[in-house]
């Protein structure tokens, strides 16, 4: 990110304690993680030390601290998903793909992250490849998806 | 500006318009569920087909009316006929619906689910009426009474339908006559907990200043469910009057909407129905002429499932780690910036309209003394008819999955309500009626609304393990009876699934739950060793068969499973081992495959291909076999 996109998004807080957290969003939705950096200009707008900026953003999944990969793949671990196979599905995308969730591939194409539950239960298990939703997928159907989105 | 009562007029006259318009008026169930089976596509191809022909239809994107097992919907209202419903289309059914319908006045009767008209139409023959469906016939409609009616991104559409009617009487009648009718009507907190929701109005209304917070809460942290989601994305309105009503109730200048940043449409939604109010007077100074301001602020959580419990929520609204802390003191009496505060669920605020505008009589015919009004539910799991529903409380757990949901795919097993927080109910259970005290009485809980069914392909070991390994990952921290026994919790589970399990870790499995329940900070921790209590209440048996015999009759703990092919049905299709994602499988075409165990990761890929394809020979099974001591 650039100063101009930093100071964009500064520009729509006041600055208090409490815009930290919309600010981390607003960060992660431009470039896909929270780098170094961006926590070293937080700490400057917000007059909060990194430490605790660092402390606060941990805390919570949605923010991640690795550069995205090209494609983000989220299997969905809700409760519905899992009772309907959603583990044997992140099992094995952890196999072709060769990383763990929460890590992206050696050539950036991939990341893998979990989902807590997209909201449609009833066509579980479900996986959200960037905007795509594949509904009632099965580890049959998987490697026709990923080639899909190669 | 126009006033209130204008634009409620010129709102009831678009319509109107609408209802008896001229051209076709194709709906369209455009929520989370409905675009994940295609919905969008469904309206391009609408939209295509349309110009291609050069049609003239107005198409209008709606809600989820709830069985999400149809989407994605599509609804045709031709002038003069019923709106008639379509369901599962997809991009190529789309176009035949509509070319056939419009050009040539054919409705496909075949295809369609239901229609909304009186029977005896012609049009409407062989098609049954959609709220005759035996998922609909049960269920009442007070909360999602506008959800896939009304086009959710319109202001006009909700006033045209009594909107902010309740908000209208209830400035009219006075702060306390508001407390009192909410008292009156029983109205309990839907969150989960159930709590008389007057009762912490009324505490929050004495504490004397003039600063004080409404919050709603959208943190809907229940991994497998999405009520308050789909209520948002099909009738935002009714949430915010709702909020306005309460806060308005309690003296509250400054509103807050805490919602799951993963939620883009239902927060997409809510901004435009803010902007809308906004325009008309509905947010900020005087509103209506009755001297009460307000205005709201949406705050996007970032996850963690402890960010619903209200202290927690308030840290993460103030930008801090999302902890609980100890009360007293309450929220009502010191929440936000310090200031009285009160939280309630999405669901317990969007039946707040209605109660308002029919009064609590009304709203008590509903539901029974003590738990009085409807619960909308996630009817999801091995169930023939899923989706979102609404039911008056008191109603029987039979009614609603055989019913409703049509039963179980297979053979039933279990129903967990209440996501990490609540239990297993086992067949015995199944004639209990939902009520907060008799779900709480049999093991369970009420819940936010989760309802997931299990057959028997599904193991309560692992299920108990599945949501231990979720609370152990969500606990924040900050109290060790949650930290560490969850971990515990969780490490005994996973070598009972392993078949390394002993008696005695059943014994130390009760006592660990136990004192996490009791000593726990929040109600995280203290509800996190449910799913452990009631499994091992209800199903003893199937934990003992995993630790005695090293078998799960589900065949589902993977460590306890073995796969076999069996020689004389294998045909050598090949097509297992094109499909394992482990290269585990090899084989010369038309000869027998084998399986290369240290390879194989028991995802169950080969078995399904082998059993579906019609290539195949079903020739691929999954066994858990008990030990012999
Ligand atoms: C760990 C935990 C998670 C919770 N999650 C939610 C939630 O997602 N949504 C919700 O409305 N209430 C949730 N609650 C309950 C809230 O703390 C609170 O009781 C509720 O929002 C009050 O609203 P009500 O009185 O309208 O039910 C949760 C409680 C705990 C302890
Ligand atoms: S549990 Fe997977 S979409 Fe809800």
């Amino acid at each position: 990110m650039k100063d101009k996109d930093y100071q964009e998004i500064f520009s729509q807080f006041k600055g208090k304690e409490a815009d930290l957290l919309p600010i981390l969003l607003r960060i992660q939705e431009k470039e896909g993680y929270i780098s170094e950096e961006a926590i070293r200009r937080i700490s400057k707008f917000l007059k909060l030390s990194e430490n605790q900026i660092y402390g606060v953003a941990s805390f919570y999944p949605k923010y991640r601290f690795n550069p995205p990969g090209r494609k983000s793949i989220k299997v969905c671990m809700g409760t519905a998903c899992h009772v309907r196979g959603g583990k044997f599905l992140s099992d094995a995308v952890g196999w072709k793909l060769g990383i763990n969730i929460g890590q992206t591939t050696e050539d950036k194409r991939f990341d893998f992250q979990r989902a807590t539950c997209l909201g449609c239960c009833t066509l579980g298990p479900v996986v959200k490849i960037n905007d795509d939703v594949h509904s009632r997928m099965l580890v049959t159907g998987l490697k026709e998806i990923l080639e899909k989105h190669d | 500006m126009i006033s209130f009562e204008q634009r409620q007029d010129e709102a009831r006259k678009k319509w109107n318009a609408l209802q008896s318009s001229k051209v076709p008026v194709i709906y369209v169930g455009t929520a989370t569920c409905g675009r994940a089976a295609g919905a969008m596509d469904v309206l391009k191809v609408i939209r295509r087909t349309l110009k291609e022909h050069k049609l003239k239809a107005k198409v209008v994107e709606v809600g989820c009316i709830g069985p999400c097992y149809l989407e994605p919907l599509m609804d045709i209202v031709v002038p003069g006929n019923p709106r008639i419903s379509y369901s599962n289309v997809n991009a190529e059914s789309a176009q035949k619906i509509v070319e056939n319908y419009l050009l040539k006045g054919n409705p496909l009767p075949m295809l369609a689910a239901g229609h909304f008209g009186e029977n005896g139409h012609p049009v409407t023959a062989g098609i049954p009426r959609f709220f005759d469906m035996p998922m609909l016939k049960h269920q009442v409609r007070v909360v999602l009474r506008n959800c896939g009616y009304i086009n959710p991104d319109s202001i006009d559409h909700y006033l045209a339908n009594d909107g902010y009617e309740g908000l209208k009487k209830a400035l009219a009648m006075g702060h306390e006559a508001v407390i009192a009718e909410v008292e009156e009507a029983g109205v309990r907190g839907r969150g989960g907990a159930g709590f008389p929701t007057h009762r912490k109005w009324k505490i929050c209304r004495s504490v004397a200043g003039d600063d004080k917070y409404m919050i709603c809460n959208v943190s809907e942290g229940d991994p497998g469910a999405f009520m308050n989601r789909s209520l948002i994305e099909g009738d935002p309105h009714c949430v915010v009057e709702g909020l306005l009503i309460a806060a308005f109730a309690i003296g509250a200048n400054h509103g807050y909407i805490y919602i799951n940043s993963d939620y883009t449409l239902a927060i997409a939604r809510l901004k435009t129905a803010i902007d809308e109010m906004s325009e008309l007077g509905l947010l900020g100074k005087n509103i209506l002429g009755s001297g009460f301001d307000f205005d709201i602020i949406i705050k996007e959580g970032a996850g963690a499932f402890v960010c619903g419990e209200e202290t927690a929520l308030i840290a993460a609204v103030e930008g801090r780690r999302g902890m609980p802390r100890s009360r007293p003191p309450f929220p009502a009496v010191e929440g936000l910036f310090g200031k009285p505060t009160i939280i309630n669920n999405v669901e317990t605020l969007g039946s707040l309209p209605n109660i308002l505008r029919n009064g609590a009589s009304w709203y008590k015919q509903y539901g029974v003394p003590g738990n009085y009004g409807t619960k909308t539910f996630s009817l999801v799991g091995s169930i023939r008819r899923g989706g979102l529903i609404e039911v008056p409380l008191g109603i029987k757990l039979r009614k609603i999955i055989e019913d409703i949901g049509g039963g179980s795919l297979k053979k039933f097993k279990a129903v967990q309500t209440g996501g990490p927080s609540g239990g297993c109910l086992s067949e015995e259970y199944l004639d209990i009626p939902v009520e907060y005290e008799s779900m709480t009485a049999a093991g369970s809980i009420m819940g936010s609304g989760g309802m997931i069914v299990m057959d028997e392909d599904a193991c309560v070991v692992d299920l108990a393990l599945y949501f231990l390994n979720f609370t152990q990952k969500e606990s924040c921290g900050k109290c060790s009876p949650c930290r560490v026994g969850t971990w515990h919790m969780v490490t005994i589970l996973e070598r009972i699934t392993k078949g390394e399990g002993t008696t005695e870790d059943l014994t130390k499995l009760q006592t660990l739950a136990e004192t996490a329940a009791r000593a726990s900070l929040c109600g995280l921790g203290q509800s996190a060793p449910n799913p452990v209590l009631t499994t091992l209440r209800h199903f003893r048996s199937e934990y003992l068969e995993h630790v005695q015999d090293h078998y799960c009759s589900a065949s589902c703990c993977q460590e306890l499973v073995k796969y076999y092919i069996d020689p004389e049905k294998c045909n050598g299709c090949q097509r297992c081992a094109e499909i394992c994602p482990t290269e585990a499988i090899s084989g010369v075409r038309t000869q027998l495959h084998e399986i290369d165990f240290s390879r194989c990761i028991k995802c169950k890929a080969c078995y399904e291909v082998c059993r579906f394809d019609p290539l195949a020979g079903n020739a691929i099974s999954i066994k858990s076999v008990r030990r012999v001591s």
